[in-house]
């Protein structure tokens, strides 16, 4: 070991956002070049008569909400339980089944109901994902497989509490937190991230959460002999994990005024990891970065609105997805790094290097 | 220590995987007498049982895939995608080679379909395993693709109209001795598609392999330990590399035996199909940390999950989504099962390794 | 390359960012020789074997080993084995999942096709030879640590290398193991292997050992026949200082009196992994739970810290009943716990220096007051010095750090706590002599300071050095109880060997 002062040098910071970094301002570079225009911001009235603002930053941060919220769940959950909820668009699904039907219950939608029905979606899905927790955390089951099961029949369930195909609910207050609120031109949804985004920083700076989930999910043998409760803490990341997935289920309920159980919140799983992935987070769990993953979701939403400014046909913008995808983690891997720093020094040093070698012959 | 005797004719007990095996046969064979009994009718035919095979021969293709990446530590959640557009790019393939007969059109179609499994196995294989990329991350990456390819392709449905690939897909291998007599006296044989036969096939080989072959070792070996496995000499990214492309393979396979099936290709096919064969391996009792598991458990988990569409199907509950529950009740119930049983077998090493210690 | 040579190194060079871990290092190995290679934490022990082994790649240097013409390219241990070096390590590195047999043959066969018969006839012939308690078909997993290290060794042996390295092979053996051990590494002597004997016991060393090469720092200092070395000039070019602290070591017997008040007492306690036992700790005492491998001696320990599931039982802290059921428990009541296994239960591997030194301290504070930033640094700064914890920074993952820093960091974590009583279980195993000093040292001075310390080691010596009472165990269940004339080591033997139970 080296005999280095303490304290010299911090490591960690912005390094593990480099690379979403990096991917995100070469897409906004590229749109630029593309078509300054696409950054162009307007004003417009929409159908209730409000005026809100338009253009595609807009869209994009309005249209990444759902996700960037369910990776900021996501993230606690693979840093505790080293593994990922395959099942947060099923469990979405019925958050939005459970909205709607409580709406539904009643005459009329009030702020009043409005609470009851959002308090009922979080009871609800909380039960869901402790479920999943359950099996993750007392039973040991791998996460994927343990939410395998709710993946496969969780938009069953949904169908299954509202009883028809796409229930609709139509009222202004709901059109409100799907679109915007009269008055404010920003869309709402973005309000859900920030809210979701606040309540998650002052639960880290008023707990230890980081420390223990980091601790869990390094080594939690080792945490327990710390007196950390493991099944506590891998517990709770699906607790959050729940009140994040409600929260998305009812911002995509709102923004379509229904809820169809077979494309609400679609795929949106596969995104949430990736997003978690992007942001530079090991899927293996640990030490992780709730910032990165939504710098993750944004890049991936970013991408998908890209692809459709330049007349990408929609259904066909999965396999553009896929190859930046690759990039991007191509770009995170420390053995690509390696490799890239061993040629870039053959390159500069070749010639110094080769020969301090041989003096040490 | 105590020094046991070396017997030479004592029995082992049964390993982890074994053991999960055992109990998805003992499950599948109660759940398939009790469809018997209580549904009586098409349960007890042959041709039953055979058309479970006919109708899921790519899914068992697809789940021995699945069993081996998992085996060896990893995921491969592409081979759905890969199924998908394999089917449609030969559907278009067959279409458009303009001779209507050939049967070069039919096996440059099947090379198709392997090379198109090939081309991904190798690219996700590659990634994973000499760039140190998350397999789930690549073979979701490599769903994206398959799936977006495949539009790309065709957004709309393509159906095959290749006489001698239809021709050939008619045939079937009929046993006779094996068939029932219908009402008016003739005697109908079972009737088992080239499909099921080349799953079949599948399994066998892939359970030779796994078995008795070297390659098959050592990707238990990479997914008991991998530090481990690297130190017993194992080229460790090779076997990775190879387990892939040999999962990307036999998608190719599948797709081209679930276009024998039915012969036309579209945006949906084999859609989260991925995670049907991940649920069968699992009911089989491969675990996904890897190092445990058996081919032949896997494919009784994919009987299992037939089984029970079958008698949906043929049940009042004739709906999708019972379905759906009945699939997740099901996986439910065998990963609960697994957790408790290994669970208590580990307290019963615990105990057996301090008797020994104490002796 | 001298005649007799099978493996010569010569000027071995290897870098790791921040640290140079093998600089200009020489090393010779002669046909049927037990070599020991020793040097400190962090000396270049396992960097060396790693490069040897092909784990690591050399930055400069050469390798020549016997049958092979010019300089042997090793990049991998698939390399390493077909140039005839095999190695067997401290941490199985079997597969748990296959079985013995399979073990034993897994690649290095001939041929993509597998012979399970061959092998089984194989493997149990070699098990036989060497006496190994085993069954080939047996899966690895149900066999204990010792018989998993022993089928390692088989496999070795089996490949007829010319360059066998057993790195710290012993740490998991109980005494009869370890003869058995050296027993076969003779024998292996004779038939020509040469042996790299890596190990932190000095007296395994002096037991086997032909030659003996010390490294410091990265670098060679010398390499010596066993004869010419006396045991205390070894630790002095180990540690590459004067004798002055060894004859510290030797005025250690200070300890300090225990006073009166009962700290811990225990009636009967047991857990899932130990019987009832009676145990009791006065303030400022000094005690240690001794006994073979196996004997019962962490299981107690861990039922007092309720790392197991406590069955049953009395526990009184300060003479007032408490209940400890899981370690949170403990840790409130002022109990502070080192692990026996380092790596498993004890670091946290990925976190930083100064996450892993105040997280003990965090999680007694409660969830809901977390440490602020500067508070946690102070804390981290001001342990790293007291103990001269060896790291770049506090933000250093602590992994990273050598095994002997790596303990200092947990026992930091613990005197953050100010326990009243602090339990050590191997404090010292794995680790080099002059930490192993350190925190003997710290041990006594703790209990000057009026805390009360179980401390447990393999070495007996160790123990006699610093408790004043000594528990002995034999099958899980406590049968003697000796301090002051009866702590002698032919004593503690006695006892462990046929004491009668309590």
């Amino acid at each position: 070991m080296s005999e280095r002062s303490i304290g010299k040098k911090k490591s960690g910071g912005v390094g593990q956002l480099l690379i979403p970094l990096v991917a995100l301002g070469i897409l906004l570079l590229f749109n630029l070049i593309r078509d300054p225009g696409f950054y162009s911001i307007g004003v417009a009235v929409n159908n209730s008569g409000n005026k809100v603002l338009t253009g595609n930053i807009v869209s994009i941060i309005d249209s990444a909400s759902e996700l960037a919220i369910i990776a900021m769940g996501m993230t606690l959950v693979t840093a505790a339980c080293g593994g990922q909820d395959i099942s947060v668009g099923a469990v979405g699904t019925i958050a939005g089944s459970i909205f709607v039907k409580t709406l539904k219950a009643f005459p009329e939608v009030t702020f009043g109901t409005l609470l009851l029905a959002i308090l009922a979606c979080c009871a609800v899905t909380i039960l869901f994902t402790s479920f999943n927790g359950t099996l993750v955390s007392v039973f040991k089951i791998q996460p994927m497989i343990a939410t395998l099961i709710l993946f496969s029949c969780g938009r069953s369930i949904a169908y299954w509490i509202v009883g028809s195909a796409t229930p609709q609910v139509d009222s202004p207050i709901i059109s409100a937190m799907g679109m915007t609120i009269p008055g404010i031109p920003i869309p709402t949804p973005i309000f859900g991230v920030v809210l979701v985004g606040l309540i998650l920083a002052a639960i880290f700076r008023l707990t230890t959460l980081r420390l223990y989930t980091e601790s869990v999910g390094v080594n939690q043998g080792a945490a327990r002999l710390n007196g950390i409760n493991p099944v506590g803490i891998k517990m709770l990341s699906f607790v959050i994990l729940g009140i994040c997935v409600a929260v998305a289920g009812i911002i995509g309920t709102s923004r379509m005024g229904q809820v169809s159980h077979k494309t609400l919140l679609i795929d949106i799983e596969m995104d949430a990891i990736l997003a978690v992935a992007i942001g530079g987070n090991n899927l293996g769990g640990g030490r992780f970065k709730i910032s990165g993953s939504i710098l993750g979701a944004y890049i991936i939403q970013m991408l998908t609105t890209t692809l459709l400014a330049m007349r990408v046909d929609p259904v066909n913008i999965k396999a553009y997805k896929a190859i930046v995808i690759i990039v991007i983690v191509m770009a995170g891997s420390p053995v690509v790094k390696q490799k890239l720093t061993a040629l870039w020094h053959r390159i500069r040093f070749g010639g110094a290097q080769a020969a301090a070698s041989k003096g040490v012959n | 220590m105590s020094v046991k005797q070396i017997g030479k004719t004592r029995r082992e007990p049964l390993t982890d995987s074994q053991l999960l095996m055992t109990i998805t046969i003992g499950i599948f064979a109660v759940m398939y007498a009790a469809a018997m009994i209580f549904m009586g009718g098409g349960f007890l035919r042959t041709q039953q049982f055979f058309d479970l095979l006919n109708d899921n021969a790519a899914l068992i293709i697809i789940s021995c895939a699945l069993t081996i990446v998992m085996i060896g530590g990893g995921i491969n959640i592409s081979v759905g995608g890969v199924i998908g557009l394999t089917v449609m790019a030969c559907a278009l393939y067959l279409n458009g080679t303009g001779i209507q007969d050939s049967t070069l059109g039919i096996v440059v179609t099947f090379l198709l379909a392997l090379g198109i499994g090939l081309a991904f196995g190798v690219l996700q294989g590659f990634l994973i395993s000499y760039l140190d990329i998350q397999p789930f991350i690549v073979t979701l990456a490599g769903m994206f693709l398959s799936r977006g390819l495949t539009t790309m392709l065709s957004v709309n449905p393509v159906k095959v109209t290749h006489e001698g690939f239809l021709a050939l897909v008619k045939n079937r291998l009929a046993i006779p001795w094996l068939g029932y007599t219908a009402k008016n006296g003739n005697l109908i044989p079972a009737k088992l598609e080239i499909g099921a036969i080349v799953a079949l096939v599948v399994v066998v080989l892939v359970y030779l392999m796994l078995r008795y072959m070297k390659l098959g070792r050592h990707i238990y070996a990479l997914g008991g330990n991998q530090q481990s496995a690297l130190m017993l000499g194992i080229n460790v990214k090779r076997t990775r590399f190879i387990s892939y492309v040999i999962s990307g393979l036999l998608s190719g396979l599948a797709g081209f035996v679930f276009l024998m099936h039915k012969p036309a290709g579209n945006a949906s096919v084999a859609m989260r199909s991925e995670m049907d064969a991940i649920a069968a391996s699992i009911i089989g009792g491969t675990l996904l940390t890897g190092g445990v598991g058996n081919v032949i458990g896997t494919f009784f988990g994919t009987m299992i999950l037939a089984t029970i569409q079958k008698i949906i199907a043929l049940s009042p509950l004739n709906e999708s989504w019972w379905q759906e529950m009945a699939n997740g009740a099901m996986l439910g119930l065998f990963i609960l099962l697994q957790s408790v049983i290994l669970g208590n077998r580990g307290k019963h090493r615990k105990a057996d390794l301090q008797t020994v210690q104490k002796g | 390359m001298q005649d007799d040579a099978v493996l010569t190194m010569r000027g071995i060079c290897k870098q790791f960012p921040g640290t140079k871990a093998l600089n200009n290092v020489d090393f010779t190995l002669r046909r049927g020789e037990i070599h020991a290679l020793m040097g400190e934490n962090g000396a270049g022990k396992s960097t060396l074997i790693k490069v040897l082994t092909g784990v690591h790649e050399k930055d400069g240097g050469s390798i020549h080993v016997d049958g092979i013409e010019g300089e042997a390219h090793i990049h991998s241990p698939q390399d390493a084995q077909n140039a005839g070096i095999s190695t067997v390590y401290q941490e199985i590195t079997l597969c748990p999942n296959l079985t013995v047999a399979e073990n034993m043959f897994i690649g290095r066969t001939e041929g993509q096709i597998v012979h399970w018969k061959d092998y089984e006839k194989k493997a149990a012939a070699i098990l036989n030879n060497l006496g190994i308690p085993a069954r080939p078909k047996q899966e690895l997993s149900s066999c204990s640590l010792a018989v998993q290290q022993m089928v390692a060794i088989a496999r070795a042996v089996d490949m007829n290398c010319k360059v066998l390295i057993l790195d710290e092979p012993t740490s998991s053996l109980d005494e009869k193991e370890v003869e058995m051990l050296f027993g076969l590494m003779r024998d292996l002597k004779k038939r020509g292997v040469g042996i790299i004997f890596v190990t932190h016991f000095l007296e395994q060393v002096y037991a086997v050992s032909d030659r003996i090469t010390v490294l410091r720092n990265g670098e060679l200092v010398g390499e010596y026949l066993v004869q010419d070395l006396p045991q205390v000039e070894l630790v002095a070019k180990m540690m590459g200082k004067d004798l002055n602290d060894m004859a510290e070591l030797e005025q250690f017997g200070q300890k300090s009196a225990p006073g009166d008040e009962m700290v811990y007492e225990a009636e009967r306690l047991s857990s899932s992994d130990s019987r009832p036992f009676n145990f009791r700790i006065r303030k400022g005492e000094v005690n240690g739970f001794t006994g073979l491998l196996g004997s019962g001696r962490s299981e107690s320990v861990r039922a007092i810290f309720g790392a197991d599931r406590v069955t049953g039982g009395r526990v009184k802290m300060h003479g007032k009943e408490v209940k400890i059921a899981k370690p949170h428990d403990a840790m409130k009541n002022g109990i502070g716990y080192l692990p026996e296994d380092r790596k498993r239960d004890g670091i946290i591997a990925d976190l930083s220096v100064r996450d892993n030194i105040i997280l003990a301290m965090q999680v007694m504070k409660g969830f809901f007051k977390p440490m602020r930033r500067g508070e946690m640094e102070q804390f981290a700064d001001e342990y790293i010095k007291a103990l001269s914890i060896k790291t770049a920074s506090q933000d250093t993952p602590v992994g990273s750090l050598s095994g002997g820093n790596q303990q200092k960091v947990i026992l930091a974590r613990w005197l953050l706590t100010h326990p009243d009583y602090l339990i050590l279980d191997e404090p010292t195993r794995g680790i080099d002599v002059g930490t192993k000093l350190e925190i003997q040292k710290l041990v006594l001075k703790l209990a000057e300071e009026n805390m009360s310390v179980t401390f447990i080691s393999s070495e007996i010596e160790e123990m006699l050095r610093t408790c004043s009472r000594l528990i002995v165990m034999r099958d899980r269940s406590i049968v003697g109880e000796l301090t002051g004339d009866e702590l002698t080591q032919a004593h503690v033997m006695k006892t462990i060997a046929g004491g009668e139970r309590q």
